[in-house]
């Protein structure tokens, strides 16, 4: 079937908002209902004299009936449907993309989404296959368990070994300890430059965390009101990370104007980052000075206040992790964490002292608070952000509140009783 | 009379692990740790099995694996190849040149043990 049939859908969507009948338009063009119902269903070509009378009747260029955007889409969905091993009609794609545009065009960007995705998968595939310090620090790793385990099985489980083998192989188990350890570490310090450097940025969300934390999440440039130059810094990001970026952008010139940094950071300073005051100290609500403080620059990187913002069913939409709380990036995270708690109690502000079960723990002040987002409309369903600030507490020493143990996420939470547990730890033991 | 074992590996302490489990069978072990000239060493050695490590100095594993199953002499040699590569297509590839078994590290002593008592037919 020719493209030129989708024609027929324009023609058919033009008459119903004129209100023609489609009797009545046959009849003014002088053709029969059948064939122009034939017409406007994409199963008949139209062209020439016929066109130019139907765009005359009803008020349109012939070239609005017979050109646009369709064709694209059109060629789109023909490459969707190429060698899929589904039985796809590839013969009636014209007649699909011109009954149900909104479908096609949503058909057309899934696939292109998959697409994308394939290839970012391949690259990420390719580039574990293939990165010679990876594969070189697995190499040794794996090497020096495999010694570990021959030879503490020798040890293991021979009673009759010469002293002279029972020494050498204690020498070797010692040397390969330590190769282990430092082939780990060596491991680790990689994949940590690796993230550092955002060679693994994907998703519009990994694209604006791995901005955020390069510059700390303090953007000078607004500070000064500058959005130009804050969205030229940003100019090298996809689209859709920038057209996020934008809305945050927004919110904190807002936060500037209503909170100049050099006041607030001397404010802060003296009343020690309690959230609850500087919000009473400049009436501003306490979002907005949970994300002033997590702006907050700090030479000392322990003193970096972090923050996390959720909505009502627990996806993390901004985080800023600090040392000693960790957030995941991938999966759920712990149930635990006031942030869900603030989401029970909306509008209301609650403290507690929280520590994550992990061996680089240290006490956080934990400050949750959730508001609903949107105009309040009858019976609407009620939509939520919870915000959790947590301030290391070097910077509020006297501060008092409940403690809560808690982890990073299940997967790699050592705590074994727990009513929050999804899935098991890859961790053995409590620290 | 007793098999003979030919290890290729570079690392010694795996090297030595495998060579007391084998030896404690009774089997002869020999032990040779460069990939450049590993052919020659199992053209002289005539073991009854082969163990190949696949990460060698100067010479992959699979290279010595392929001139030795062109080679007459070496044709039948059961070779089990030992590798911290644990992708498929590396078993696939070695597969492809003739390996007589593939093994992922970390393996355990009875899993080396096991599976040269199989291809050596003791």
């Amino acid at each position: 079937m020719s493209r030129t049939s989708l024609t027929g859908s324009r023609i058919r969507e033009r008459r119903m908002v004129l209100g023609l009948r489609q009797a009545e338009l046959a009849r003014i063009a002088g053709i029969s209902a059948a064939y122009l119902n034939l017409i406007e269903h994409n199963r008949r070509r139209i062209g020439g004299k016929l066109l130019l009378d139907i765009a005359r009747i009803l008020d349109v260029e012939p070239a609005h009936l017979s050109e646009g955007a369709e064709m694209a889409l059109v060629s789109s969905l023909e490459i969707a449907a190429a060698g899929r091993e589904a039985d796809v009609e590839t013969q009636h794609i014209n007649e699909f993309v011109g009954r149900f545009p909104g479908w096609a065009r949503f058909l057309s960007e899934l696939h292109g989404r998959g697409e994308t995705l394939t290839q970012t998968v391949e690259v990420l595939t390719d580039r574990l296959a293939h990165d010679p310090q990876l594969s070189s620090s697995l190499h040794e790793m794996l090497s020096s368990v495999t010694s570990i385990r021959s030879t503490s099985s020798i040890l293991a489980r021979s009673d009759d070994i010469d002293p002279n083998w029972q020494a050498r192989f204690q020498k070797n188990l010692f040397e390969d300890a330590v190769r282990l350890a430092e082939s780990s570490q060596a491991l680790v310090a990689y994949l940590d430059s690796a993230t550092d450097m955002g060679e693994i940025t994907l998703t519009p969300q990994e694209e604006i965390g791995a901005y955020l934390e390069a510059v700390g999440h303090h953007i000078p440039a607004l500070e000064n009101g500058d959005m130009e130059t804050a969205r030229a810094d940003v100019a090298h990001l996809g689209q859709d990370a920038r057209g996020l970026l934008d809305q945050f952008f927004t919110t904190y010139l807002e936060d500037v104007k209503r909170l100049p940094l050099s006041q607030f950071q001397e404010a802060a300073a003296t009343l020690s980052y309690q959230p609850d005051l500087l919000a009473e100290m400049f009436s501003v609500s306490l979002p907005a000075v949970f994300r002033r403080l997590a702006s907050l620059p700090f030479e000392d990187p322990t003193q970096r206040i972090g923050l996390v913002v959720a909505d009502g069913a627990g996806a993390i939409s901004y985080r800023k992790p600090i040392d000693g709380f960790a957030i995941p990036r991938i999966g759920a995270a712990c149930a635990l964490w006031p942030l869900f708690h603030a989401l029970s109690v909306p509008s209301q502000l609650m403290q507690h002292w929280v520590s994550q079960m992990s061996r680089d723990a240290l006490d956080i002040a934990c400050f949750s608070y959730a508001h609903p987002k949107g105009k309040p409309a009858l019976n609407a369903p009620r939509i939520l952000e919870s915000h959790m600030l947590l301030v290391p507490q070097l910077l509020l020493p006297e501060r008092a509140g409940p403690r809560f143990d808690m982890g990073s996420t299940c997967r790699i939470c050592p705590k074994r009783q727990c009513d929050a547990r999804r899935e098991p730890s890859v961790l053995a033991e409590e620290f | 009379m007793s098999k003979h074992v030919l290890i290729i590996e570079d690392e010694p302490n795996i090297v030595e692990a495998i060579r007391f489990v084998l030896s404690r069978e009774g089997w002869r072990v020999d032990t040779h740790v460069n990939g450049a000239n590993a052919v020659d060493a199992v053209q002289n050695a005539k073991p009854d099995l082969l163990i190949l490590d696949v990460m060698l100095p100067n010479r992959s594993g699979f290279e010595i694996l392929r001139d030795l199953r062109d080679d007459d002499t070496t044709r039948d040699l059961p070779i089990m190849m030992l590798t911290a590569r644990g992708q498929s297509k590396d078993r696939e590839l070695a597969e492809s040149y003739g390996v007589s078994h593939f093994m992922t590290k970390p393996f355990s002593n009875a899993e080396v043990l096991s599976a040269a008592q199989t291809l050596i037919g003791a």
